[in-house]
């Protein structure tokens, strides 16, 4: 079980996937229940795995090897240390919630479900890969799934939200792909195991047009990844695709996809070129605080609520940069704090975001709209600068409890998961860009200016009377936010479980960047 | 080899020609109303002869008939994608009512004769059977592209390929005469030996012999900027000769201008070595760079531009020698193989995306892509393999496609000189993105979930799932493809 478990987190869902194929369109109906089973199974998988992880060690645990293509030294190898542990059940148990999501698709089931699987699939393939070719492929595999979900089930916009993630998501890609050769031919051996490069990765002295080939390669990669994360200013493909897609794949998204780009960065990026990392991490610092306050700033201006969520990941994403660049803290205490907030803060905001997507699917699935002020160019003139909703609290108290856990948890209040994790970012961070970090946390003060305005907008005050129609959230809706609540509760009280999974893996990847700070120095 | 003794080892080239005269002689014997489907299932059946005749022939690098051609296992695999080529487009010739109301009988023959000539094409190591080989091919197109005798398209396509044709051919066989007014001798090894001991005040001369040669060779594989002809004529010919001209005689021009290239222009042309280096004088590499980054950059600009499938298939079969050159910059043994390997990934997806096209051609009888709204819904069986050779073609894991540009990026990262073309490479490919999905997009984003269905056609729909089946596999696992190119990169040298 130890050495498949993986292979079967990365393939079962393939299999769902696969057997979706084979049952018959005149029942609509039992796709999802195909899905909801197959993810459900993932998920227990997963939370064995979580169980029997072994806390003490950096090394790669459940770990898989197999000859894929000898002539090109491709294997297939899968394991998980502390880095990937979280994402890995964060993952599952986002895949698993958002087909609870989804119960309500009706247009192309068998499509919709099994796209999603691959999408799954394709998620849990790359935090467990351990080898550079099969990340990549993995990468790019859920590229597709992810294209057509946004484009088939998405809002009125989606073909072109669709397009445009496609497009720069690949171009970051190629440019990794690019990279991805570099490493394996100027290593010897030619090799793409993750584990030997960061062996081998700073031995490459090759130079192109006078510049170091190791900076070329690590620009590269950054590129790729901040994509992904995204960092500005290559994140204007997030607000709208997030907006457009339908709520499962924005909880995917936003819980799951911004999350790669940054393991990328401390998988890859970080241990292949310590010396490199060291050289940028004021640029990484830079543009996560350029994330935190452009993010923000952008959300408060905002009057869709959807849209406001999105780009508050992408202010939330910056607190993790902000975290990471912090590995080369000299002061340890402050290098770890940041290092491992950041990933715990992965984690988290994994959890809200995911539920501030759910909570913003829920009421315009009812109210067919999500505005917080109706917009100056609205198509009905009378409706402009009016308030979108207004008063719900009083009919829908269950739901307004919800957004408001999920509102404070996202603006970082004490006591819920996102605090312990943005603070220990911020420490991190000011214990080497004390300038930076300071200017970082003035997001803060944002972040809980749009979300508590948004707050008041649409629960406080008179109850607007056009929405006396709509319903409290039904049980299956309730069902899929409590774990992810119990989660935001629970780690933000007592956050040791979580980081005693991540400090040992991370402690490891500080310590080679402390060897490559005495190397430095030394020079 | 003399000239009796190197029979034996042209026998499939010998089949070929037996059965053009026997369609020849057959044609005229028979009924009217039954000649189309007997000769078609002559060719056929003369092709499986011929293929069997190469499967047995010996894998022994020989020359033949005094120097003028080699059999060698580079050779052989070359003829083992005509083959599959050719008898694909003629296997589904009857099911393409484009062609209803021309003589069919008299199409397959004229695409036995072009077989015929790629089968010299790539075996050829001499000047005269270089610019025969491709002269027998070209004729042969010339006929096929203006099949449709009553469609302007199709006569406009045919003219304007005879004069491209006329005019590239003519260049390079001045380009020829320059060589063997250098060398001495039509043969190319005899043409390396004189080459290599060129004075320094020769090398504007044989620069110019270069470019000239490449004229002749960058129409065949339509490299810009000599691929002028190919958009108007890849739209005008009949869909089944565009997939053919698209995949077969750029194969074909491939196979020649590469052994031609390393030979002829090689210092240490033994092609079985690591590092080809071009004979002092000629900036090779720089030059096919040049090529190679304006080939596939000229192809996607265009490509984006267009509102027709077919011609935007054109002019992405225009894109992928660009991509393909990339690895010509090189010319070493891993440059031959990324190459080759292309080419057979090549074959599956374009041809697979092409008879997409007839298949809904055939349905709906036209290919502008604004009318393949709704595809994905109304014929899941053709849209959703039309999505997977687009994404192959785009280069996209975990297609075979992917593999193919992998290795071809390979090439330039391992050699580290020209790292720019691959970065231009990897941008193009992006681009590429963007026409493909194109497509994908009318066919599945914007139409909504419909009962009407388009069925049909089971033989052609049975091909195309057939075709997708090589496209994912070698995409996930391709040592055994691999192993079969590399195992093909042997070549007669002539004891150098």
């Amino acid at each position: 079980m130890a050495s498949s478990i993986l292979t079967i987190l990365v393939f079962l869902p393939v299999a769902g996937a696969l057997a979706m194929l084979f049952l018959p369109k005149e029942r609509p109906g039992q796709f999802k229940w195909v899905a909801l089973g197959t993810t459900g199974l993932q998920l227990l998988f997963a939370l064995w795995l979580l169980a029997s992880f072994d806390r003490s060690t950096a090394d790669m645990q459940f770990t898989a090897l197999a000859s894929w293509i000898p002539t090109f030294n491709i294997n297939y190898h899968v394991g998980i240390d502390g880095l990937s542990m979280p994402l890995v059940f964060l993952t599952a148990l986002l895949s698993f919630l958002s087909i609870v999501t989804s119960w309500n698709i009706t247009k192309a089931p068998r499509g919709y479900f099994s796209l999603f699987l691959l999408l799954d699939a394709g998620m849990m393939g790359v935090f467990v890969s351990l080898d550079f070719f099969l990340f990549y492929v993995f990468w790019e595999v859920m590229l597709l799934p992810m294209y057509f979900l946004i484009g088939m089930w998405g809002g009125p916009q989606r073909q072109y939200a669709a397009i445009k993630f496609f497009l720069y998501t690949l171009f970051g890609s190629v440019l990794m792909l690019l990279a991805m050769l570099a490493l394996y031919f100027y290593t010897d051996p030619h090799t793409f195991s993750i584990i030997t490069l960061i062996e081998q990765a700073r031995t490459i002295d090759e130079q192109l047009w006078g510049i170091d080939m190791r900076i070329l390669i690590w620009l590269a990669l950054f590129i790729g990844f901040a994509i992904k994360v995204p960092i500005f200013p290559f994140h204007t493909w997030l607000p709208l695709a997030h907006v457009e897609a339908p709520t499962a794949v924005s909880v995917i998204l936003a819980g799951v996809l911004l999350k790669m780009g940054i393991y990328g960065l401390l998988r890859i990026s970080f241990p292949f070129f310590p010396v490199e990392t060291i050289g940028f991490a004021y640029l990484i610092a830079l543009l996560g605080v350029i994330n935190i306050i452009w993010g923000a700033a952008n959300a408060i201006a905002q009057t869709d609520l959807k849209r406001m969520v999105a780009y508050s990941s992408v202010s939330h994403m910056g607190i993790v940069l902000l975290g990471m660049a912090a590995v080369v803290s000299m002061n340890r205490g402050g290098a770890e704090a940041g290092i491992n907030g950041a990933v715990l803060q992965m984690f988290n905001h994994g959890i809200i975001t995911a539920m501030l997507f759910m909570l913003v699917g829920i009421l315009y699935d009812q109210a067919h709209h999500r505005y917080i002020v109706y917009p100056d160019d609205y198509e009905d003139e009378s409706l402009r600068g009016q308030l979108g909703f207004g008063g719900l609290a009083t009919h829908l108290p269950v739901y307004s409890a919800f957004v408001a856990l999920a509102f404070f948890a996202g603006l970082g209040l004490p006591a819920l998961s996102a605090f312990v994790s943005e603070l220990m970012c911020f420490i991190g961070g000011f214990s080497t860009f004390r300038t930076l970090t300071i200017i970082g946390t003035i997001g803060i003060l944002l972040n809980a200016t749009y979300f508590l305005r948004a707050y008041q907008k649409i629960f406080m005050g008179p109850a607007n009377e056009k929405w006396a129609g709509l319903v409290d959230i039904s049980r299956r809706e309730i069902a899929m936010l409590v774990p992810l609540a119990v989660l935001v509760f629970w780690l933000g009280l007592y956050p040791a479980p979580a980081l005693d999974i991540i400090s040992v893996t991370m402690g490891n990847l500080l310590d080679i960047f402390e060897a490559a700070a005495a190397q430095m120095a030394g020079q | 080899m003399p000239n009796f003794d190197s029979l034996a080892y042209f026998l499939p080239e010998l089949l070929l020609t037996g059965l053009i005269v026997t369609i020849v002689l057959v044609d005229v014997m028979l009924p009217a109303s039954k000649r189309d489907r007997i000769i078609w299932m002559l060719s056929l059946g003369g092709l499986a002869v011929t293929a069997l005749a190469l499967l047995l022939q010996p894998a022994t690098e020989q020359s033949l008939f005094l120097g003028s051609l080699a059999a060698d296992p580079y050779s052989r695999f070359f003829k083992w994608i005509f083959l599959a080529a050719v008898a694909i487009i003629i296997g589904i010739s009857p099911a393409t009512r484009q062609l209803d109301g021309s003589p069919r009988h008299e199409y397959y023959l004229f695409l036995i004769a072009v077989t015929f000539g790629m089968f010299l094409m790539a075996s050829a190591i001499d000047l005269i059977i270089v610019y025969l080989s491709i002269e027998i091919v070209s004729i042969g197109s010339f006929v096929l592209a203006g099949f449709l005798k009553d469609d302007r398209a199709s006569n406009e396509s045919s003219l304007k390929y005879v004069i491209y044709g006329a005019l590239s051919s003519g260049i390079m066989l001045y380009g020829l005469s320059l060589l063997f007014g250098m060398a001495g001798s039509t043969n190319v090894f005899e043409v390396q030996a004189a080459l290599v001991q060129m004075p320094p005040k020769a090398y504007l001369t044989l620069t110019v012999a270069l470019l000239l040669i490449l004229a002749g060779f960058g129409y065949k594989i339509s490299m810009a900027p000599f691929h002028f002809w190919t958009p108007d004529v890849y739209q005008g010919a009949p869909t089944t000769i565009t997939a053919f001209l698209s995949v077969a005689p750029k194969a074909a021009g491939f196979a020649l201008a590469l052994r031609f290239l390393g030979v002829a222009f090689g210092a240490n042309p033994d092609l079985n070595m690591g590092n080809w280096v071009p004979v002092n004088g000629v900036a090779l590499g720089s030059l096919m760079a040049i090529f190679a980054a304006l080939t596939m950059t000229l192809g996607n600009v265009m490509a984006i531009q267009q509102s027709s499938v077919k011609r935007m298939l054109a002019y992405s079969s225009i894109a992928h020698a660009g991509y393909m050159l990339m690895a010509a910059v090189v010319l070493n043994s891993q440059a031959f193989s990324a190459i080759m390997f292309y080419l057979v990934i090549y074959l599956f997806m374009n041809l697979g995306a092409f008879l997409v096209v007839i298949w809904v051609h055939n349905k709906l009888g036209f290919d502008e892509i604004a009318q393949w709204h709704g595809l994905g819904y109304k014929a899941p069986l053709i849209a959703i393999p039309m999505g997977i050779f687009l994404f192959s073609l785009t280069g996209l894991p975990p297609t075979a496609g992917f593999i193919g540009k992998v290795y071809l990026f390979s090439v330039l990262i391992e050699n580290g000189d020209y790292l720019w073309l691959a970065v231009v490479g990897a941008i193009n490919s992006v681009v590429s993105l963007y026409y493909y999905v194109g497509i994908i997009k009318v066919m599945f984003l914007d139409a909504e979930p419909t009962d009407e269905t388009l069925e049909g056609q089971p033989a052609m729909t049975g091909l195309i799932l057939a075709l997708v089946v090589p496209v994912l596999i070698f995409g996930l696992y391709w040592s055994p493809l691999l192993g079969a190119v590399q195992s093909s990169l042997k070549f007669f040298t002539q004891g150098i």
